[in-house]
């Protein structure tokens, strides 16, 4: 039995959750590869096979596999699967579009989102935006497994020196073509691995805004995060999205601010360490998965938060 | 141009979802079903490119029991033309539904097929992928903007990073985000109307395809409760007890 991971990168540098999934994997099983499929991403081969829980990295080299399409990705990872026993990767957009193309030409019922490894056939995973958790066990030969991130501890990225070999890249899919990718850059912590998220909703009633939010995130060095109606409303970008169809990220502190709480916004961050949760709204739903609820008009107490925060002498980064 | 579009019943988004107390699952007696909320949005488009007039034809699949009936003929108020109804029981894993779906495809052979990017019940996020993978279609996921062009689409979609913009040929499948469109709602006349509509039943059992779950539900359970919190006075008070008490900032 031995896993195949396949890493999430930009062909220059591994993606922060594909550390979060190798520790998931290495709890399947300890003999565990990782497939690094990409355009001279030799900076991403060498510093995965760094990690001290990896045993193999097989690089394949190739211009097609630039914009990561998963119609290039497939034929890859399905000839290489015939070795192992599990195929995993995050379930973040980049494995939630990918690994399921896999599963079906593997002919395997795919587990999504796991949350815990519970026997390297068994598995948890919450269902109905996460108002159950099932435990399911896959009865296919070969298993094919996404993983919550933000439900593992990221890998140790050093000390290890994991053997690298080359394999043959696949033929090229021509149905589909990569046209642009519009990243927002920021110089913020990332949303999905970020100590502190402060989020906005709808009661921010405007991007504009979304200022008071951003001057306490500068503060605290948090991620800026928002509900489905902010984002639906024009106020911030999608990427900032935290739900059930969104982000979802377990920070150790969460401030929702007018956010009512809808259980699609729950889904997204009620596993965070500390809530805290500010709303005009004395009866909103977010106040019942709150540690500290403040019954306040936001702009009145966004301004009040920054100057308390001024006044600390230290402030945790 | 004929699309097909596969829609889901599903607890209504609006329910609090309760746990059975012997750990086989969730009630789901005498609770609100729904369409699945982004499979709404994936009618929406079709029938928004139909009266573009560049499309003909909107086929809305279901696979379920007999009541997913309803589902279907919600899709037929809001203006799908026909409907199908793959008449299956118990649990229906995406690998199975993809594979029915492949049939109905390989029959009605649709140049577009547009679904939901994920089911918000037991939220997999698989079948469209799965479907594409059977078909070796193009697939374009999360879409929150298309743009229908001579014999392609361009599918903006939505990524952890920001947006992506590709370019799919067709035949291809599109799973929809909530932020496509603004689903219409059917209005009385289109929901009288919708009842004449046709709507094919087919068993799952006569496409050939083994619907066996492949995946065992051991146990479904509630989720680990969080302690109730507290509620504070004032901005001062709230900093005092997250850098004294929580230690957090």
């Amino acid at each position: 039995m031995s896993v195949l991971l396949i890493a999430e990168h930009n062909n220059k540098e591994v993606k922060p959750f594909t550390l979060n999934a190798i520790t998931a994997a290495s709890e399947i099983d300890q003999d565990l590869h990782v497939i690094v499929i990409g355009n001279k991403a030799e900076a991403v081969v060498k510093s995965i096979s760094e990690i001290p829980n990896v045993k193999k990295v097989i690089h394949i080299d190739n211009e097609i596999y630039e914009n990561y399409l998963p119609e290039n990705f497939t034929s890859v990872i399905t000839k290489h699967a015939e070795n192992y026993s599990h195929i995993v990767c995050s379930a973040n957009t980049f494995g939630k579009n990918l690994m399921p193309r896999v599963a079906a030409l593997l002919d395997t019922s795919q587990v999504s989102d796991i949350i815990k490894v519970v026997a390297p056939d068994t598995f948890l995973r919450p269902i109905y935006a996460g108002n159950a958790f099932a435990t399911v066990k896959s009865t296919d030969k070969k298993k094919c497994i996404t993983i919550r991130p933000t439900s593992f501890d990221p890998a140790a990225t050093s000390g290890g020196s994991a053997e690298i070999v080359k394999g043959d890249s696949g033929e090229s899919f021509s149905s589909t073509k990569f046209i642009k990718r519009e990243e927002v850059k920021s110089d913020r912590p990332e949303l999905g691995t970020a100590r502190i998220v402060i989020s906005g909703g709808r009661g921010m009633q405007s991007g504009d805004n979304f200022k008071l939010i951003t001057a306490i995130a500068d503060k605290l060095n948090a991620a800026i995060g928002a509900s489905r109606a902010a984002v639906d409303a024009g106020y911030i970008t999608n990427d900032h999205q935290v739900g059930q169809t969104g982000k979802v990220v377990v920070p150790d502190l969460y401030i929702a601010v007018g956010i009512s709480g809808a259980i699609q916004h729950l889904a997204g961050m009620k596993e965070s360490k500390i809530i805290v949760a500010i709303n005009k709204d004395g009866e909103a739903p977010i106040f019942s998965v709150a540690d500290y609820g403040l019954e306040a008009d936001l702009f009145e107490a966004l301004p009040k938060f920054l100057e308390e925060l001024n006044k600390l002498n230290t402030i945790q980064k | 141009m004929k699309i097909l579009v596969a829609v889901k019943r599903v607890i209504d988004y609006n329910v609090q979802v309760r746990v059975k107390e012997d750990g086989t699952g969730v009630v789901t007696d005498n609770v609100k079903m729904s369409t699945n909320p982004p499979d709404d949005n994936a009618i929406e488009e079709a029938v928004k490119i139909k009266e573009s007039g560049k499309a003909k034809e909107i086929v809305a699949v279901t696979v379920g029991e007999e009541k997913s009936q309803e589902t279907v003929r919600k899709a037929l108020a809001v203006g799908a033309d026909r409907g199908i109804l793959v008449k299956a029981d118990g649990i229906i894993e995406p690998l199975a539904v993809s594979k029915i779906l492949q049939k109905i495809v390989e029959k009605e052979k649709p140049d577009l097929v547009f679904m939901g990017k994920q089911a918000i019940d037991d939220d997999c996020n698989q079948t469209g992928q799965m479907l594409a993978a059977l078909l070796n279609w193009p697939q374009a996921t999360f879409a929150s903007k298309i743009e229908v062009k001579d014999k392609s689409l361009e599918v903006t979609r939505e990524v952890d990073e920001g947006l992506e913009v590709i370019e799919v040929n067709t035949p291809s499948i599109v799973t929809c985000d909530l932020r496509l469109n603004e689903p219409r709602y059917a209005s009385l006349p289109n929901i009288m109307k919708a009842k004449k509509k046709p709507l094919e039943q087919i068993n799952a059992s006569d496409l050939g395809v083994d619907t066996k779950p492949r995946i065992e539900q051991i146990k479904v359970e509630e989720p680990p409760k969080r302690k109730a919190g507290i509620k504070v006075a004032s901005v001062a008070e709230l900093v005092q007890k997250l850098k004294n008490e929580a230690k957090v900032i």
